[in-house]
């Protein structure tokens, strides 16, 4: 019998700490039953998480653990019961089932610290097998598989892996780009700390495919528990021998480094990662030449994503054919969506590509929490779109989400319901990436100012006539003029939404209304002297003391002295406290 | 990590050491240079600067474009405010205000007890936790006002029980 606990940080921020300790105690003394720390299997609403195989094999999940709930569930297994409470099934057990896992196929079942754990799960056989092969082998294999990259644009790797490769030089690097900034997305982040070993694998496929002896992992500083883990899996090829000169008796040179990425946004953008790699600060420069031709260095050097790398082993073990054989016509394989904001069962979920948005929201993550409607979806961070309920049925593949006005992206999926105020959207990602922006180019450090304090006073109920043209203007110069990604891509969010939800505009700009009431300086409290009791609660809440009133009295609030924090309506027990935006109203 | 740095340069010509080529891996040794002080103290960076022969406005440039970089002290307790999308769409910013209200100092300053720091920092990649926040590597998540008063509020009891000891 085998208990797996979830420990990424995500299931150790949950109390996944106390969990293990707890059984580990009552298990110290059964040399029968082994107790692993894993990755996290990504089904993050029901953390802390167990999983427990019995010695037929099958499998039983539980969430939602503290340590003394998981120990009735340890004691119940060794009584031969299997106990019903905390256990994971129906629809909640439909999160892992309907999903196809590669990229994640390890993550929340072998131990991240142990190689051996990896070995024994088939790792390092693709690497086994490459030896035998030639490097242009390895590289077929990788275009027939059709894989992309994972980190946003979507560039085919075979590609990138053949323009490394071409170059004639000593000298080239392999660098992974581990610097997962996106707000929303935590793949990265859950490979690196469940599986870090596929991802060593990976670089070190494509060190052999282009000629590299040197990797090179560019990961956040923000992710401690993923540069831990990387370290020992590091140290511990080392130890079996799998890194420095002829490895393995071949003529294959190959070893890793870390550099920790110090916090900035468009350091994941290629040529920015350069330029951090080798000290400077994180500014993008023109391509070409590309990384392939001059990169760390000025040497030929292969940039993937995390996600991308762990897709690697797999694709040399089972074939690209395998890997070609799901998907769509132009995108093959999966893609691992981080799903997050008002959905039911958030967390990680890894499909094949061509599923439907819909499909993923509903079937796998239960839809909306709390019974409310869903408004859209946000699609691929910061240089993604918002899309509207209609436009669900999407496809997941590169070609379908771009014609939508979004991008895949690195796969944040963020829910959105009734109570999203989609201008409030836009702004907060324009207010994301005008911070990040590197302040090189004119289009996207002026641009994207311009275009957030246009926001800035619409949903302070100061927006003009003419705010909306002036947005896809700006919008439209800076996406055909900044020199990177981040800056094309950073009028995303505001074009979408100005595409799919110009409704909620107009009634910012024109009635000075907030539909979802969100913006607070567009929504007023006020109290229903019919419900309100006189508890005198909320005025003891109130942070600016604008509610007056005696004791079993109804009382009132000062609009003048009111910021509209909503302090007051989260402590009424009586539900006399109701929102007012223009001329709509809502109880909360 | 000290708190009160008391500049002591072998440490960081120690650190300069570290490195075969300090130009490049200038990231890295500003990263561990921070580890020792808790920020970048100026006579610092201007001792690097003559050790290193790397120009001054070259650190102070690498200095401010990364956020991770302090060039001032931060608190004993450093309290991060994630501003991530998921903890923006479940009501973050209402961490953040309680996060002011309870420490009363703005982002990015240190209360005049020297305990507490707060900062808004991107997504610190618990979202299905949120809204979260994170004090001295641990996360706090599931958070409302309340929430975020009670956890300071222990911390600063249990600092002040134990400078009474």
């Amino acid at each position: 019998m085998r208990f797996m606990i979830g420990y990424g940080s995500c299931g150790i921020a949950a109390g996944a700490e106390e969990v293990a300790k707890s059984v580990r105690e009552r298990l110290s003394a059964e040399h029968s039953v082994t107790v692993d720390l894993v990755g996290c299997n990504g089904m993050c609403f029901a953390e802390p998480l167990m999983q427990v195989k019995d010695d037929e094999g099958n499998d039983y999940y539980y969430g939602r653990l503290t340590g003394e709930k998981a120990v009735k569930i340890v004691d119940a297994f060794l009584n031969g019961e299997i106990p019903e409470e905390n256990k994971i099934e129906g629809d909640e057990l439909k999160f892992l089932k309907g999903q196809t896992r590669i990229a994640l196929r390890h993550c929340g079942i072998i131990d991240p610290e142990s190689i051996d754990s990896y070995i024994e799960a088939g790792g390092y056989t693709a690497f086994d097998k490459i030896l035998k092969m030639t490097p242009d082998e390895v590289i077929e294999q990788i275009k027939i598989s059709g894989l992309r990259g994972r980190g946003g644009a979507g560039f085919p790797t075979w590609f990138k892996w053949e323009a490394a490769r071409k170059e004639n030089t000593e000298e080239k690097y392999i660098v992974c780009n581990a610097d997962e900034g996106d707000p929303g997305a935590f793949m990265d982040r859950s490979v690196l700390e469940g599986d870090p070993h596929s991802v060593l694998e990976g670089m070190m496929v494509a060190g052999y495919a282009i000629g590299a002896k040197c990797g090179i992992i560019y990961v956040r500083a923000e992710y401690p528990l993923a540069v831990k883990r990387l370290t020992i899996a590091i140290n511990q090829l080392r130890e079996k021998g799998l890194l420095g000169k002829n490895i393995k008796g071949s003529d294959f040179e190959f070893d890793f480094k870390i550099m920790k990425g110090a916090g900035a946004f468009v350091c994941g953008e290629e040529t920015a990662l350069l330029a951090s790699l080798g000290g400077d600060r994180g500014m993008p420069t023109p391509k070409p030449p590309f990384p392939a031709q001059k990169g760390f260095r000025k040497q030929p050097t292969n940039i993937n994503n995390v996600e991308t790398f762990a897709n690697v082993p797999w694709i040399i073990e089972n074939g690209g054919e395998a890997f070609a054989a799901m998907g769509t016509e132009d995108s093959k394989g999966t893609k691992v969506f981080a799903l997050a904001g008002k959905v039911k069962y958030g967390g990680l979920v890894e499909v094949p590509m061509g599923m439907t948005i819909r499909q993923i929201v509903f079937d796998i993550c239960g839809g909306i929490k709390n019974g409310k409607k869903i408004k859209g979806v946000q699609i691929g961070g910061p240089s993604g779109g918002c899309l509207p309920e209609e436009l669900l049925d999407t496809p997941i593949d590169y070609k379908s989400i771009g014609a939508t006005g979004a991008i895949m992206g690195s796969g944040g999926l963020v829910v959105m319901d009734e109570d999203t105020c989609m201008v409030d959207m836009a702004r907060f990602f324009m207010d994301f990436t005008s911070k990040e922006s590197c302040g090189k180019c004119v289009p996207c450090r002026v641009g994207t100012t311009r275009m957030l304090e246009i926001l800035n006073r619409i949903v302070k109920g100061e927006g003009r006539e003419g705010d909306m043209e002036l947005l896809q203007s700006l919008g439209s110069s800076i996406r055909d003029s900044a020199l990177c990604g981040l800056g094309n891509s950073a009028p995303n969010p505001v074009l979408t939404t100005m595409r799919y939800f110009k409704d909620e505009y107009t009634a910012h700009i024109e009635e000075k209304c907030c539909p979802s009431f969100k913006c607070a300086s567009l929504i007023k409290y006020e109290i229903n002297p019919e419900k309100c009791t006189g508890c005198t609660l909320c005025g003891r809440k109130c942070p600016t003391k604008a509610i007056t009133g005696s004791v079993k009295n109804p009382h009132v609030i000062d609009k003048d002295k009111c910021i509209a924090c909503g302090e007051c309506a989260a402590s009424c027990r009586f539900g006399a406290i109701f929102k007012v935006s223009g001329e709509a109203v809502r109880y909360e | 990590m000290k708190i009160k740095p008391q500049i002591d340069f072998s440490v960081v010509d120690e650190i300069i050491g570290r490195y075969e080529n300090p130009s490049e891996s200038l990231i890295s040794l500003l990263q561990d240079i921070q580890e020792e002080y808790g920020y970048l103290p100026t006579d610092v960076m201007v001792r690097i600067s003559e050790q290193a022969g790397i120009p001054l406005s070259r650190l102070m440039g690498v200095a401010t474009f990364y956020s991770q970089f302090k060039l001032n002290a931060p608190g004993k307790y450093k309290v991060l405010v994630c501003m991530g999308t998921a903890c923006h769409v479940n009501n973050g910013e209402r961490v953040a205000d309680a996060v002011a209200k309870t420490l009363g100092v703005k982002e990015g300053e240190t209360t005049a007890d020297g305990l507490f720091s707060w900062e808004e920092v991107a997504c610190l990649g618990c979202c299905s936790l949120s809204p979260v926040m994170m004090i001295n590597g641990q996360v706090y998540g599931k958070l409302d006002g309340k929430k975020v008063e009670q956890v300071i509020n222990d911390i600063r009891k249990a600092e002040l029980e134990r400078a009474g000891q």
